[in-house]
């Protein structure tokens, strides 16, 4: 089955409501999947005969915050990239969380690949996939506060090791930035 | 090698051979020896952490080829004088990067190549980078560009010798002895 919209169609008429907006104006249409749906979305797209999304390219954490003219303003979002490799097919779907609970189930059983891609979205995004066996940070320092690609967040003004064997200033606040406005959305 | 070291000692200047009388005078010239040895050694320990990295190979490589000097790499800081960091380096890294140069034997220096390790380069901005390595070790000399010329560095490292030339090796080495 190819085309965005046919596998839309042909989801929604499997999980209805599971199954939220199609987004086919982007440059890389997209649709998104409920978060109580997930897995058994993404064991249908692997499983299915006729859809067999075997390969897991990348999962991507993003943060809604400024985006203002969308109906997903504020959310944390994954964002699944799927590939067949029999036919090069791409089919990326979403799952919107909100941002004071942000837990997702992990797929890391259906896609392998999965395991270090979610734990680079929690490391970066802060998502929490609930069921990842070893959720852990994997390019941030084990001791790293927060989670920095989130929009609000603050870097601290020191960097220092936990054994003390390193302390450094990070030049937070940036002096550079201090007087211009606009620059610092 | 054997013309090389006549050549060294006809490049001692005549007034030290006149001086000769006092024994301070002696010292400077095998401190002129030594330096003369050392200069012409200078073995540099392989840091590179990203694109810099890449000219730091060309460095090495046939075109500048940084072992006409006398300078070759080292895969350990043990056996190292010189540690060139060539690269972004990241807090993560930071740590490591200290180590390192503390497990170098004295006399050590420390070229900082490319405007990462110099200031944090086009990643200033960043989360993670540290925004310039002499927040962590002292720094010799920094070489700019964004990645700098192989022949700007080889320029670094003869700025290197310089310095080792102008040292007074064995009365430094006397004054940390004695206290
Ligand atoms: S200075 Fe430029 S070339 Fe060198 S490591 Fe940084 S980004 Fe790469």
């Amino acid at each position: 089955m190819e085309g965005i919209e046919n596998i839309y169609t042909y989801l929604k008429g499997k999980f209805g409501e599971g199954i939220g907006i199609l987004d086919k104006e982007s440059r890389d249409p997209w649709f998104e999947v409920k978060r109580e749906n997930l897995r058994e979305v993404a064991t249908f797209l692997r499983d299915d005969p006729e859809l067999g999304f075997t390969y897991l390219v990348a999962i991507t954490g993003v943060d809604y915050s400024k985006f203002v003219d969308v109906d997903y303003k504020g959310k944390l979002c994954a964002t699944y990239i799927l590939y067949r490799l029999r036919d090069s097919h791409q089919l990326i779907f979403k799952v919107f969380v909100e941002k004071e609970d942000p837990v997702i189930p992990s797929v890391w059983d259906i896609w392998r690949a999965a395991e270090w891609h979610e734990r680079e979205a929690f490391d970066l995004v802060g998502i929490k996939f609930e069921g990842h066996p070893d959720l852990r940070r994997i390019l941030l320092p084990p001791e790293w506060e927060g989670h920095p690609l989130l929009k609000d967040y603050k870097e601290p003004e020191e960097y220092r090791t936990p054994d003390g064997y390193l302390v450094v200033k990070t030049h937070r606040p940036d002096p550079l930035r201090e007087n211009n406005e606009s620059d610092q959305k | 090698m054997a013309g090389r070291y006549k050549e060294g000692v006809e490049n001692i200047p005549i007034e030290q051979i006149a001086d000769a009388l006092f024994p301070e005078v002696i010292l400077t010239t095998v401190d002129d020896f030594l330096n003369w040895g050392r200069s012409w050694s200078v073995w540099y320990l392989l840091f590179a952490t990203a694109c810099c990295g890449i000219e730091l190979m060309q460095f090495g490589g046939p075109r500048t080829d940084a072992d006409r000097i006398g300078s070759v790499f080292r895969a350990t800081p043990r056996q190292a004088d010189l540690m060139i960091v060539a690269g972004t380096i990241t807090y993560k890294m930071a740590s490591r990067v200290k180590l390192l140069y503390e497990q170098m034997a004295e006399p050590k220096y420390v070229i900082s190549m490319g405007a990462c390790a110099n200031c944090g380069g086009p990643f200033w901005y960043s989360y993670s980078v540290l925004r310039g390595i002499d927040k962590v070790i002292p720094v010799d000399f920094y070489i700019a560009g964004c990645p700098p010329r192989p022949e700007a560095l080889l320029q670094g490292v003869i700025e290197v010798q310089k310095k080792i030339k102008k040292e007074k090796y064995l009365r430094a080495k006397k004054s940390e002895a004695g206290g």
